[in-house]
């Protein structure tokens, strides 16, 4: 069966919990966390993922400068990126669909909304 | 000469038509005798499927007709109640899929909240849940000073500085929500006007039982929000009102006790001559 790996890049230990505990609804999931966008490349560099889910307001890197430094990467340009924003914020939205994200979703997020983006996605049929 | 002459084509002409009637009738009587030679035929097969298919034979296969065509009815009706409860599951899988947002909602609020002791981080918990799980950027948190009957700001998010500092508790929305407990949600979200810019949509008092230590007051939602508070929300407010007033309530508790801990161990160390 099917192993799947994701990364949640999210500065708000809440919203972390929160994806990390819907995203376990899906079968083989393997779920690594990181504060913000230095760590999450930290944690890139450190294993394979099929998806990062990454929030757009975060100190030190924000998900738009990590997602353009994604996309420029050989190695991880092919892997989906959810972006995760805020009302309200619809210019940073634009700018991270036109960076490459794959899908996005506002905050407050529906843990059914973002199964489902991650299932389809990822084609998971199950 | 000439009278006899046009008498004599008008003539030739009528027996031309005449001649042509004669002509059409031997048609149709020639027509008329081949349909009734064909009814006749007709009816002869007639007879003779008649004989070829015997009585019983026909009221068995009227029996097996009748007989299917119930059997089709019942298909139907049972096609149907399937159809009927399979639209029932797609509602119930609806309203599963629902509880399991709320459900995770709560858990993971009601797990942040009880995860810390210390009194700022609570507040700092607070706050994200709010923000991410409620889905609010104009907010503050009020707690009650007891002896002077006043409610104090202790986080804000989306507020000016000095916007609201103090409230007296009995005063405005929010100081009647933290003299009687009870929730205030603006019912009609999507025509809501607020009367001034500290309007709440939504006051909670933070009790633990019957007893108010202070408010939240929402004064924005995030767009999706705004035309109807969902059953989330609600339970959201509702466990926000006892947890987050239990976890700030510990926090403020376990801040005091460790103050008095290292006072009380200064003493100690003092009478024992440890201190230098």
């Amino acid at each position: 069966m099917s192993e799947y790996n994701f990364l949640i890049v999210e500065d708000s230990p809440t919203m972390r919990q929160l994806i990390s505990f819907s995203l376990k609804r899906i079968q083989n999931a393997k779920i690594v966390e990181a504060s913000d966008g230095v760590d999450a490349l930290k944690k890139l560099s450190e294993g394979k993922f099929h998806l990062i889910i990454a929030d757009i307001n975060m100190p030190m890197m924000d998900g738009l400068k990590l997602l353009s430094i994604i996309r420029k990467d050989p190695q991880y340009n092919h892997v989906p990126v959810i972006i995760v924003t805020t009302e309200g914020a619809e210019a940073d939205r634009e700018k991270g669909m036109k960076l490459g994200a794959n899908a996005y979703l506002s905050k407050p997020i529906q843990t059914n909304d973002l199964v489902k983006t991650v299932k389809d996605l990822l084609k998971i049929t199950s | 000469m000439e009278r006899e002459g046009e008498l004599s084509r008008k003539a030739e002409e009528f027996m031309g038509i005449f001649k042509k009637g004669i002509q059409f009738t031997h048609e149709l009587l020639k027509e008329n005798e081949r349909l009734r030679y064909k009814i006749v035929k007709l009816e002869e097969d007639n007879k003779g499927l008649h004989k070829r298919v015997s009585a019983p034979e026909v009221s068995k296969l009227q029996q097996t007709i009748a007989h299917l065509e119930q059997e089709k009815t019942a298909l139907v009706d049972k096609y149907r109640e399937v159809e009927e409860e399979n639209k029932d599951f797609a509602s119930r899988y609806l309203e599963v899929e629902e509880e399991n947002n709320n459900l995770a909602n709560l858990y993971v609020a009601s797990y942040q909240l009880h995860s810390t002791l210390d009194f700022k981080e609570v507040l700092r918990i607070v706050i994200e849940i709010i923000i991410n799980l409620i889905g609010s950027d104009r907010f503050a948190i009020l707690l009650r000073d007891d002896s002077s009957q006043v409610l104090g700001l202790v986080a804000s998010e989306g507020l000016r500085e000095g916007e609201i500092k103090k409230v007296k508790v009995g005063e405005g929305i929010i100081g009647t929500v933290a003299q009687t407990g009870e929730n205030h949600f603006e019912q009609d979200l999507e025509h809501f006007k607020p009367t001034s810019e500290l309007h709440p949509i939504v006051c909670i008092p933070l009790k633990i039982k019957e007893h108010t230590i202070g408010v939240i007051a929402i004064f924005n939602l995030f767009e999706q929000k705004r035309k109807k508070l969902t059953r989330v929300d609600y339970e959201l407010f509702s466990m926000l009102a006892g947890h987050a007033a239990t976890a700030i309530f510990s926090a403020k508790l376990y801040s005091q006790s460790e103050r008095k801990l290292s006072t009380i161990q200064g003493f100690i160390d003092l009478l024992s001559g440890k201190a230098k």
